[in-house]
């Protein structure tokens, strides 16, 4: 055994030396100056010409306010409520699904058909239907969030399971694994990476979905708010409303990205 | 032993017939180290498909102690050439895989995982993931998670394919170390004549349309296979021998 001793342990794990960068200068620091460079274009603006734009100061001022009156912390938590009931019932539908379709070859000849029928509606489409069905109530706005989700998770998760490595499948055969171990302990792990990716594709969806149905019928919400505001040309709250739905889109991804790196740490990255 | 009985297999291509395996027929005696030379496409792999139970043969039969394969069973380990670890366990995660399956309680499966962990030299690398280990060590842990389940016969489909030539070397001395201290039936498929000497007790050269078996080799040089024995004239000429059964083959047109 003359081999244990000719892999030095530290040559093991360490990520491989990353290729030279010209520049020395770090990527949180040109990130940084960016962002106040927007800043600054953004306060800029409104001496050069575009004077409806509020300057930063008056929507900050505004933000404020906001905040103070408790509008701000409702509209988010209004907002945020809705998507994670929707996204949440969507993830939590589509994840069997698409097992099923990627296992059983009949439930995929079922299911697939409606399933890249309703992919090529624009789920925003199928708020004026909810909402005749549905009424204006909290429902259709779920359900629309629900269907984004779920059209999202349900194909990652189907193609997770279609992209299994059929070698793996076949090494946990070869160890007497039978089917349903094989799918519990080869296909679950394999295809998590997928179904992460549709969950985050899934949240960016849902989001967006949920401000646009807010625009619409709403009482509470961001995208309420923002509808409101544009009634009464009240530019500061409308650009709160637009940083607010960005910082938290931006948040939420950052999670399920950390989520993501986390359980599929034992991925080969390259 | 291992009978392997005019076994055909025949593979439907574009509307006609592949013969992928014409009659095939070999007997393999306990504990014997045998090895399969051939040119590419030529059925190895299917061979070895039929033995651990992933195929089944199109004619004829494979007998493992007397009882038809139908399907994988725990007393033919199998080694793929492309490692098929599963990259979410630690190596010894994956030794114990097949210990798990088979009900194994846990204090026991981890003192069979150490024992061959050990047994292939991984110690240090028990708790690491296979995506920090290199191709060697990675077909050591499935040659360690094939050898945990206990199985009388280790199928190896071109194990070494995918490593460098000076890992390869070593890990051919390393498997026969292995298979010396815990001894086992082993059907090892290469391309490499080389390879196919310096372990086997027999080589089996196959040529392919139909694939078939053309030339059943003795190899009479003696256990344990040193560097000497590797340089020796012995070896140069059984090597010459085999080489001239692959490479010298009448294909027919
Ligand atoms: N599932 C299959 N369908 C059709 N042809 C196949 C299939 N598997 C193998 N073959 C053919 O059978 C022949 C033998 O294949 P294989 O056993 O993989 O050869 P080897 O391992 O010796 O290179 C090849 O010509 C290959 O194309
Ligand atoms: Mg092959």
């Amino acid at each position: 055994m003359t081999m244990v001793r000719q892999q030095p342990a530290t040559q093991a794990g360490t990520p491989q030396p990353e290729p030279r960068r010209r520049r020395t200068v770090p990527r949180g620091v040109l990130n940084l100056v960016s962002v106040l460079l927007g800043i600054g274009i953004w306060w800029l603006l409104p001496t050069v010409g575009f004077h409806d734009i509020p300057a930063p100061p008056e929507v900050a001022g505004r933000a404020w306010e906001l905040t103070v009156d408790g509008t701000l912390g409702g509209d988010v938590l209004a907002s945020l409520l809705r998507v994670f009931i929707g996204f949440v019932l969507g993830v939590v539908a589509a994840v069997p699904v698409g097992f099923l379709m990627g296992w059983y070859g009949p439930i995929r000849g079922l299911v697939e058909p409606w399933v890249q029928f309703f992919r090529t509606i624009p789920p925003l489409a199928i708020i004026p239907l909810a909402i005749v069905l549905m009424g204006i109530g909290e429902t259709p706005k779920i359900f629309v969030i629900f269907l984004a989700s779920f059209l999202a998770c349900v194909i990652a998760t189907f193609q997770g399971v279609v992209n299994v490595d059929k070698t793996l499948i076949n090494a946990a055969r070869v160890l007497g694994a039978k089917d349903r171990t094989i799918f519990a302990r080869v296909v679950v792990p394999a295809s998590t990476p997928f179904i992460l990716v549709g969950m985050r594709v899934g949240l960016g969806s849902s989001w967006a979905t949920l401000v646009a149905a807010e625009l619409i019928a709403a009482q509470q919400g961001l995208g309420y708010r923002m509808q409101n505001a544009q009634l009464y040309y009240d530019l500061p709250t409308i650009f709160v409303g637009l940083i607010a739905i960005g910082v938290l889109g931006l948040l939420m991804d950052r999670i399920l990205l950390f989520a993501e790196r986390h359980l599929t740490s034992w991925q080969e990255r390259r | 032993m291992i009978v392997i009985d005019r076994v055909r297999k025949v593979f439907p291509l574009a509307g006609a017939e592949f013969v992928a395996l014409g009659d095939v027929s070999l007997e393999l005696a306990d504990n014997e180290f045998v090895t399969i030379v051939g040119p590419s496409g030529c059925g190895k792999t299917t061979l070895m498909n039929i033995l651990a139970g992933l195929e089944t043969p199109s004619g004829g039969r494979a007998l493992v102690d007397g009882t038809p394969v139908a399907g994988p069973g725990p007393e033919r380990g199998v080694i793929f050439q492309q490692y098929a670890l599963f990259p979410w366990l630690t190596v010894r995660k994956n030794v114990e895989f097949g210990l798990r399956t088979a009900g194994v309680p846990a204090a026991r499966r981890r003192e069979i995982a150490e024992h061959f962990i050990h047994l292939v030299g991984l110690d240090q690398f028990a708790d690491a993931l296979p995506k920090m280990l290199s191709g060697g060590m990675k077909q050591r842990v499935a040659i360690a998670r094939a050898y945990a389940v206990n199985p009388s016969i280790l199928l190896m489909d071109e194990p070494f394919g995918a490593v460098d030539a000076l890992t390869r070397v070593r890990l051919q001395e390393q498997l026969l170390d292995t298979w010396s201290q815990e001894r086992r039936t082993v059907v090892f498929v290469t391309h490499d004549v080389d390879e196919a000497v310096f372990l086997a007790n027999r080589v089996v050269v196959m040529a392919a349309r139909p694939g078939r078996i053309v030339e059943v080799i003795d190899v009479d040089l003696p256990y344990p296979r040193t560097e000497d024995i590797r340089l020796s004239p012995a070896f140069a000429t059984l090597r010459n021998r085999v080489w001239g059964a692959v490479y010298h083959q009448e294909t027919p047109a």
